[in-house]
C-alpha cells in the first residue's frame, strides 16, 4: 500500500507563480496598488501600474535582475504593517481562486512519498506566506523587501531569488537540512528556472512555456499539466439512486409492453 | 512494386502454408506500414483460423448466461433491494484493435443494469478495472459503455479504478504463498461484485480480472516480476503459467472474502473485414481486387506522414463478434472461456522453428489511442506476447533466432507513457538485467510523486509499468540466442534493447542462418489477428 513514506532525505522544490498558481507578482502589486488609504491615491497608483506593464514586460525580457530592480521600486514608501496586513486579503481575493486544480494533489502525493515541501519563489515573502500555509509547505524561500523604519525602500534584500540564484539557494537549503538533491524534485513552468530544475535528480516541467516544454522533451523530463482539471475524479459517495429506475424503467416498460402485445 | 502472383493453393491445412518456388510474397506489418516480402522456399507461414460465426443474438446469449451460470446461483437470485453492488469492467487494453460499437461490455452492462434496477438495487457503481494501466479518457469510457449507461452513471457512479488511492484501497490478506492481496475499497465493501470482462487471449479473464484489475502496486508485485515471467511456459497456457497460478491464488482468497459473480464474454478474431479483409487472407489466394487494394493501401501508407497513418489505423475498429458468454464462478466459467478461445485461436503446428519471423503491428494493449508504439512496447509485443503465443512447447526452439519487422522509432507518448521515457533513456541504458532493475529502480519509479500524480489524475500508466513491460519479455530474451530487427529507422533503439539490425528480411535470414545453420527451419507468424501455435 502507499501508506509508508519512501523518500527520507528528499525535498520537492516548487516555483510558485505560473506553476502552482495562475497569478504572478504583478497581480499582487496591482492588488496593493488598488488598496491605498484614499480613493484618489488608489486610482492613480492603479493607472500608474497599468501604464508600467510594458516597461515591466520589456525589463523582464532583458534581465530578471533589471525587472526586479524596476518592479520592486514600486513598493517604495509602503508601510510594513500595511503590506503584511493586506497579505491575507490578497490571498483570499486574488491568489486562492487562482490555485491550479491539481496543485494541492501534487503536493499531497509528494508529501506522502516523504518529501519535504519547499516553495521557492521570486515573489515577496509576505505575499506567499498565506499560500504556503494553505498548501502545507514546510518552508518558504522567497524574496524579501528591505524596510527602513517600518517603510519599504523599494529594494530587495540579497540574494535575489531568480534564475541561477534559485539553484544556489536550493544547494544551501539542502546542505542545511541534509537533503539529497539527487533524490529531490523541482517543479517549474518557466525556462528561466532551468538552473533550479537542472540541480535536482527529478526535474518536472509544470504547465511549461514553449521553451521549457521543448527542453523537457529534449531531456526526457516529465511534463505535468496542473492547470487541467483532474480527469473527472469521481465522488465515490453513492448518489442519485432513484434515477437508476428512471433510466432503465422505460426499457422495462417497453419489454413488458411488447410482451403484452405478443400475448 | 512487384505484384503478388496468384497461385492455386494445394495445401491440406489452410492455416499452414509452406513457401515454394512460385509462392506469392507475404504481407507483414511493420508498425504503421506494410511490407511485402519474398520468403525462402521451405518457410512455414502460420495463419490464424477463420473467424468463428458470431452468436445470432448476443443479448439473448448474455441473458442465458446470467440465468444459467456455472456453479453459481443465477444473477437475479443473488439480488435484493437495498444491497450495495459494484460492477467492475475491463479497460480499453482489450480487444485490439478496439471493436465496433456496440462493445460487448456495453451489451452486458445494459442488461445487468436493467436487471439491478428491476430488483430495486440502486446503490450501484461501475468501476473501470484498469489495475495500473492508464485512466481511460471520458470519451473512451463513453464509447465503451454506451450512451445509456454513460448518461446514467457518469461521473459519480462510473469511474476509473485508482490503485494508488491510500483511502480507496484495502488489504484483504495474504495467500499461502505470501502474496499480498489488495482490493478496491468500494468493491471490498460491496454486498456483491459483478465482474464483466472481455476475453481475447487465454491469459486474461478468470481470477486475473479481480486480482489484477482492482489491485494496487504492492499486490501486483507478487506476479509482475521477472521470476514469475520466466517460470511461465507460456502466458497463453494457463496450466503451465506461473502468472496464472499466482492470479488463481490471489483470486481464491478474494472469492473466499467477497461475493463475486463473473461474466465472461468471448470474441472471435475478425480483426479486419470489408476493404481490409485481404490482410487476413493467404496471399496465394489473392484476387485482382485484393492486389489492387493492397497496392493502393501501400501506395498511400508510403506517402502519408506518420501521424496520419497512425490515425488511419486507430480509427478503423475491428468487426469482432461475440461467440460465447459464460457466467458464474470464476474457475468453471473461465475454463469454458479458455476452451472457446483455444477453439478459435489454436493452430496445430508440427515442431518448433529455428528462426521465427513476425511483423509487429501498430498496436499493443498499452498504446490504444496513444501517439506511438514506443520501443518498450515493440519489445513487449515481440518477446512478451508473440513469443508466448504457444502451447505445449515454444514455437521458437530454445536458442533460436527471432526476426521482427518494425521501425523502432524513438517515439513516446508523454501523456500516456511519461515514466517509459525515463526508464528507456536513463535506466535501460545502465542495465538491461531485469533482476537488477527490479531491486534497484522499480520502487523509485513506483513512488515517484510526479508519476503517481500523472497516474491518479492524468492519463498516464503507473510509474512502474515500464518495468513490467521489460520483465514481460524476460523469458523470450533468455530463450532466444539473437533478436534481429528489420527496418529500424535508427541504430540506437535496437542497440539499447540488445537487438541487432538488418536492412532487409533476406539479410536478417542470412544472419540468423549464421547461427542456426543453412537448414534451419524458418517460420513466419502471419498476424494480426493473432493465433496460438499448438506445437506438437
Amino acid at each position: 500500500m502507499h501508506g509508508e513514506a519512501k523518500y527520507k532525505n528528499s525535498a520537492a522544490f516548487y516555483d510558485v507563480d505560473g506553476t502552482l498558481i495562475k497569478t504572478n507578482i504583478v497581480h499582487s502589486f496591482a492588488f496593493y496598488a488598488s488598496r491605498h488609504a484614499s480613493f484618489a491615491k488608489s486610482a492613480m497608483s492603479t493607472v500608474k501600474t497599468a501604464a508600467s506593464v510594458p516597461v515591466f514586460w520589456a525589463a523582464d525580457k532583458l534581465s530578471r535582475k533589471w525587472f526586479n530592480e524596476i518592479f520592486y521600486k514600486s513598493y517604495a514608501g509602503w508601510s510594513e504593517d500595511r503590506l503584511f496586513e493586506l497579505s491575507e486579503e490578497l490571498f483570499t481575493e486574488v491568489i486562492k481562486p487562482n490555485i491550479y486544480p491539481r496543485a494541492r494533489d501534487l503536493i499531497e502525493e509528494s508529501r506522502r512519498a516523504g518529501c519535504r515541501q519547499v516553495f521557492l519563489s521570486g515573489a515577496l515573502d509576505f505575499t506567499m506566506r498565506p499560500l504556503a500555509r494553505y498548501l502545507g509547505a514546510d518552508d518558504l524561500l522567497a524574496n524579501k523587501l528591505e524596510f527602513v523604519d517600518g517603510y519599504a525602500t523599494g529594494k530587495l534584500q540579497k540574494p535575489f531569488i531568480a534564475g541561477a540564484t534559485k539553484a544556489d539557494v536550493m544547494r544551501a537549503y539542502a546542505k542545511q537540512h541534509g537533503i539529497d538533491l539527487g533524490e529531490s524534485w523541482a517543479y517549474s513552468d518557466s525556462f528561466s528556472d532551468y538552473p533550479m530544475l537542472a540541480v535536482v535528480g527529478h526535474p518536472t516541467a509544470c504547465n511549461p512555456d514553449f521553451r521549457l516544454r521543448s527542453t523537457a522533451r529534449s531531456y526526457d523530463w516529465p511534463v505535468l499539466e496542473l492547470d487541467e482539471e483532474p480527469a473527472r475524479a469521481a465522488d465515490r459517495r453513492p448518489q442519485g439512486f432513484a434515477s437508476t429506475r428512471k433510466a432503465f424503467g422505460p426499457i422495462r416498460s417497453l419489454r413488458r409492453g411488447r410482451g403484452e402485445v405478443n400475448h | 512494386m512487384r505484384a503478388i502472383r496468384p497461385k492455386t493453393r494445394t495445401h491440406a491445412r489452410e492455416h499452414i502454408v509452406t513457401i515454394d518456388t512460385d509462392s506469392a510474397p507475404r504481407i507483414m506489418f511493420s508498425g504503421e506500414n506494410l511490407l511485402m516480402e519474398d520468403l525462402p522456399v521451405g518457410t512455414r507461414v502460420i495463419y490464424p483460423k477463420r473467424p468463428m460465426t458470431g452468436v445470432a443474438n448476443p443479448r439473448a446469449t448474455i441473458r442465458y448466461a446470467l440465468n444459467h451460470p456455472e456453479d453459481s446461483d443465477p444473477l437475479h437470485a443473488m439480488l435484493s433491494p437495498g444491497m450495495k453492488v459494484t460492477i467492475a469492467v475491463d479497460d480499453i487494453s482489450m480487444p485490439l484493435p478496439i471493436m465496433r460499437a456496440p462493445d460487448a461490455r456495453q451489451l452486458v452492462l445494459e442488461i445487468v443494469c436493467e436487471m439491478l434496477a428491476d430488483h430495486g438495487v440502486d446503490d450501484v457503481h461501475i468501476i473501470i478495472a484498469l489495475g495500473l494501466h492508464r485512466r481511460m479518457h471520458d470519451w473512451e469510457i463513453k464509447r465503451m459503455v454506451g450512451q445509456k449507461v454513460w448518461d446514467e452513471y457518469w461521473p459519480e457512479r462510473l469511474y476509473n479504478h485508482d490503485g494508488c488511492d491510500p483511502d480507496g484501497m484495502v488489504v484483504l490478506g495474504h495467500t499461502p504463498h505470501g502474496e499480498l492481496v489488495e482490493m478496491n475499497r468500494r468493491v471490498a465493501e460491496s454486498d456483491l461484485t459483478i465482474y464483466v470482462n472481455l476475453n481475447f487471449v487465454p491469459m486474461n479473464g478468470g481470477h486475473k480480472s479481480m486480482a489484477v484489475g482492482l489491485c494496487g502496486y504492492e499486490s501486483l508485485k507478487a506476479h509482475h516480476n521477472p521470476k514469475a515471467i520466466v517460470a511461465s511456459n507460456s502466458f497463453m497456457d494457463p496450466p503451465k503459467s506461473y502468472l496464472s497460478h499466482s492470479f488463481k491464488r490471489q483470486g481464491q482468497l478474494i472469492e473466499r472474502t467477497l461475493k463475486v459473480f463473473h461474466i465472461e464474454t468471448v470474441l472471435n478474431n475478425r480483426a479486419f473485414d470489408g476493404p481490409l479483409s485481404f490482410l487476413t487472407k493467404n496471399e496465394d489466394d489473392f484476387t485482382e481486387g485484393d492486389r489492387l487494394k493492397f497496392a493502393g493501401m501501400k501506395w498511400a501508407l508510403d506517402r502519408l506522414p506518420f501521424t496520419a497513418r497512425r490515425e488511419m489505423f486507430m480509427r478503423t475498429p475491428a468487426a469482432y463478434e461475440l461467440i460465447a458468454c459464460y457466467a458464474g464462478a470464476p474457475d468453471p466459467s473461465h475454463d469454458k472461456t479458455v476452451a472457446k478461445l483455444n477453439e478459435q485461436n489454436c493452430v496445430e503446428v508440427n515442431g518448433p522453428a529455428d528462426i521465427l519471423l513476425m511483423g509487429i503491428p501498430y498496436i499493443s494493449p498499452y498504446n490504444v489511442n496513444s501517439k506511438a508504439l514506443n520501443p518498450l512496447l515493440v519489445q513487449v509485443m515481440a518477446l512478451g506476447y508473440f513469443y508466448h503465443m504457444y502451447r505445449n512447447q515454444p514455437i521458437l526452439r530454445d536458442g533460436g533466432v527471432l526476426i521482427l519487422t518494425h521501425p523502432c522509432s524513438d517515439r513516446f507518448d508523454p501523456v500516456h507513457h511519461p515514466s517509459y521515457i525515463e526508464f528507456f533513456n536513463r535506466v535501460l541504458t545502465e542495465t538491461t538485467d531485469s533482476y537488477t532493475l527490479e531491486t534497484k529502480y522499480q520502487d523509485e519509479f513506483a513512488y515517484n510523486p510526479s508519476y503517481v500524480e500523472m497516474y491518479r489524475r492524468g492519463n498516464a500508466y503507473h510509474g512502474a509499468h515500464p518495468f513490467f513491460m521489460w520483465y514481460w519479455g524476460q523469458r523470450g530474451r533468455e530463450k532466444t540466442s539473437r533478436v534481429i530487427v528489420v527496418g529500424a529507422d535508427n541504430a540506437t533503439v535496437p542497440a539499447i534493447m540488445g537487438w541487432e539490425s538488418a536492412g532487409s528480411i533476406a539479410e536478417a535470414i542470412a544472419m540468423a542462418r549464421g547461427t542456426m545453420g543453412r537448414s534451419a527451419q524458418i517460420t513466419m507468424l502471419h498476424h494480426p489477428p493473432y493465433m496460438i501455435s499448438d506445437v506438437m
